[in-house]
């Protein structure tokens, strides 16, 4: 007999931690993730958690805090890439690759010096996958507090950034610098990302960034609102996956259950493909609101 | 005398002899191929799907594995899937937001075949970080003959590829439909991607497109010598690394990124240190529309 949530589910502890995590996670990554969308910055932000696997594997490697090497090396990478040229627009996807690049490099050798001299097996798939599930409880604080100071900066430079995102004369003429206002962004971003890849892997950290704000920004105008739907859309998807992964192991009781990042992802795919089609929907309504209104007019 | 001292000093006998003469043949033929398509990818600022095509491929093995096929048919059936759907959902939505997703649904999809089978782990890192130097005789031909329609479709595509990309209003003029274009490029670019990510890995062929004609473009603004310096500095970065792999029992992909990394920052310094120019003079667009017509 199955329904819709296991027996159990509020319960556990794990599942607990999941949700707070999940919830903190989705909420940052909604906030910078609608001006990543906005500027055209998704590789980056994709790169970024690559970035920061890096920076992730080489701390376990010296047997740091991987934390710390996560942060550490998205803040190091987000730095390279402006250095490389991302603010000029035309090559800044080539500079990306670039950084990517090296940083895929250096990952090679950490992942394979660690699993070659330490015997840690599993390694790359804990780093590159993540569970939200294996979460120790202590990280919540650190996960909370760099969370706000993330969101700070970017309300700090919420103007600035809003005005650099959308013109870059119109930010000239206000004399605001946007190359300044753009490192920022890029390490408060670096920041986002290495923190949700340590909390819930690579795949979900990208698609919790990217998907709920491209999907918001198809369904309103305002830059306030895309950052409300989308934390809303984000936080949603997070707490269903995150059940349905519960309940995936009550589904298939010969395995261990389906991955959480596969439910989470899989939804905010559907809810940007309906998007999609409720943008199409909307627009022909606009056109016959617009057109009756004009017949009523004449 | 004392070259042969140092060619066996180097280990030069065991370097081009067994397993490794499948190394050295592979190697050649990715770096040919990546040089010449990486060399549109840079060109065309695609770096992101040049990036989400080969990495969301490795889920596609993943599920071939499970359901026990061929892995070459999952990477086939993914990397085409994705030169599509990023193809196909760009004409609708922002590229970059698209191709993020369907990145993370591939690698999504990925991560559950591999919660469902329990003996594949170890395969993940060889399809991540490649695996060259255990490259078998039968996987040299498949390569090879991908390799060579990769280049054959470059080569068909060569003028419309270079005009969508240096002069999109002129090409829009002569009614070449940029989305079109872009479509199969992204298959040229899944193509070369499906018989490579076996042989070197998902992150080792996207370095390889992006850093060498990256590098090349900074050293000259012609066309073609651009595209033969790309193929070269991706070849003498291969051969490189699988030497330096090979002595050291490093990964490949390493030494892969830190030289194509060194050429690409020698690039821009031999720029730096030139007076600039821009990339590409109109006197070079207005010939090829002149070839073109």
């Amino acid at each position: 007999m199955h329904t819709l949530i296991e027996p159990g589910f509020f319960g556990s502890a794990p599942v607990h931690v999941a949700l707070v995590i999940g919830a903190v996670t989705a909420i940052v990554s909604a906030v910078v993730g609608v001006f990543a969308v906005i500027r055209s910055q998704s590789f980056a932000g994709h790169a970024l958690t690559d970035v920061a696997t890096t920076g992730g594997s080489g701390a376990f490697y010296l047997g740091i805090s991987p934390l710390l090497g996560f942060i550490g090396g998205g803040v190091i990478g987000a730095g390279a890439m402006d250095l490389v040229g991302v603010q000029r627009v035309r090559s800044r996807d080539i500079a990306t690759g670039v950084v990517l690049g090296s940083a895929s490099g250096l990952a090679a050798l950490f992942l394979y010096l660690d699993t070659t001299q330490s015997a840690t097996t599993g390694a790359t798939q804990q780093i590159l996958f993540g569970s939200i599930f294996t979460i120790d409880p202590s990280t919540i604080p650190l996960v909370v507090i760099l969370s706000v100071v993330t969101l700070v900066a970017v309300a700090l430079i919420y103007r600035p950034l809003l005005i650099s995102s959308f013109s870059a004369e119109l930010a000239q003429a206000r004399g605001i610098n946007a190359r300044v206002i753009g490192l920022i962004f890029m390490v408060a971003m670096a920041v986002s990302v290495g923190l949700s890849s340590i909390a819930v892997g690579s795949i979900l950290s990208t698609a919790l960034l990217i998907g709920p704000p491209a999907t918001s920004v198809r369904l309103v105008t305002h830059v306030r609102s895309a950052v409300i739907v989308a934390s809303v859309i984000g936080v949603v998807t997070a707490w269903l996956g995150i059940l349905f992964a519960y309940d995936s192991y009550y589904w298939i009781p010969s395995t261990q259950g389906l991955p959480v990042s596969f439910f989470i992802v899989a939804l905010i795919f559907l809810c940007y493909l309906v998007s999609g089609l409720s943008a199409v929907r909307r627009s022909i309504e606009w056109l016959r609101a617009s057109f009756g209104s004009s017949s009523a007019a004449t | 005398m004392a070259t042969r001292l140092v060619w066996v000093q180097l280990g030069g006998d065991l370097m081009f002899s067994g397993f490794m003469v499948n190394a050295w043949q592979a190697g050649t033929i990715v770096a040919v191929v990546a040089g010449i398509v990486g060399f549109f990818v840079v060109l065309r600022g695609s770096a992101f799907p040049a990036h989400a095509i080969p990495n969301g491929a490795f889920a596609g093995a993943a599920g071939a594995n499970l359901i026990g096929i061929n892995p070459l048919i999952g990477l086939g059936v993914f990397s085409l899937g994705a030169a599509l759907g990023i193809g196909g959902l760009s004409r609708r939505g922002r590229p970059d937001a698209v191709t993020a997703l369907a990145l993370v649904m591939m690698l999504a999809l990925g991560a559950a075949f591999l919660s469902q089978s329990t003996q594949y782990e170890p395969e993940i890192f060889s399809l991540l970080f490649g695996e060259i130097l255990g490259v078998s005789t039968s996987q040299i031909l498949p390569v090879g003959v991908l390799g060579i329609v990769s280049v054959a479709c470059v080569t068909v595509l060569y003028r419309r590829l270079l005009l969508t990309s240096i002069a999109p209003e002129m090409a829009a003029a002569r009614g070449l439909r940029p989305q079109s274009i872009d479509t199969a490029f992204l298959i040229v670019v899944a193509m070369a991607t499906t018989m490579t990510v076996p042989v070197v890995g998902a992150l080792l062929i996207f370095t390889l497109m992006i850093g060498p004609p990256a590098a090349a473009r900074c050293f000259t603004n012609r066309t073609e010598r651009a595209l033969a310096l790309s193929v070269a500095f991706a070849l003498v970065t291969v051969w490189l690394a699988i030497a330096c792999s090979y002595k050291t029992n490093w990964p490949v992909g390493f030494f892969v990124s830190a030289f194509s990394t060194t050429f690409f920052l020698a690039g821009r310094l031999f720029r730096a240190l030139r007076a600039r120019r821009s990339v590409y003079p109109i006197s070079s667009v207005t010939a090829l529309a002149r070839s073109q017509g």
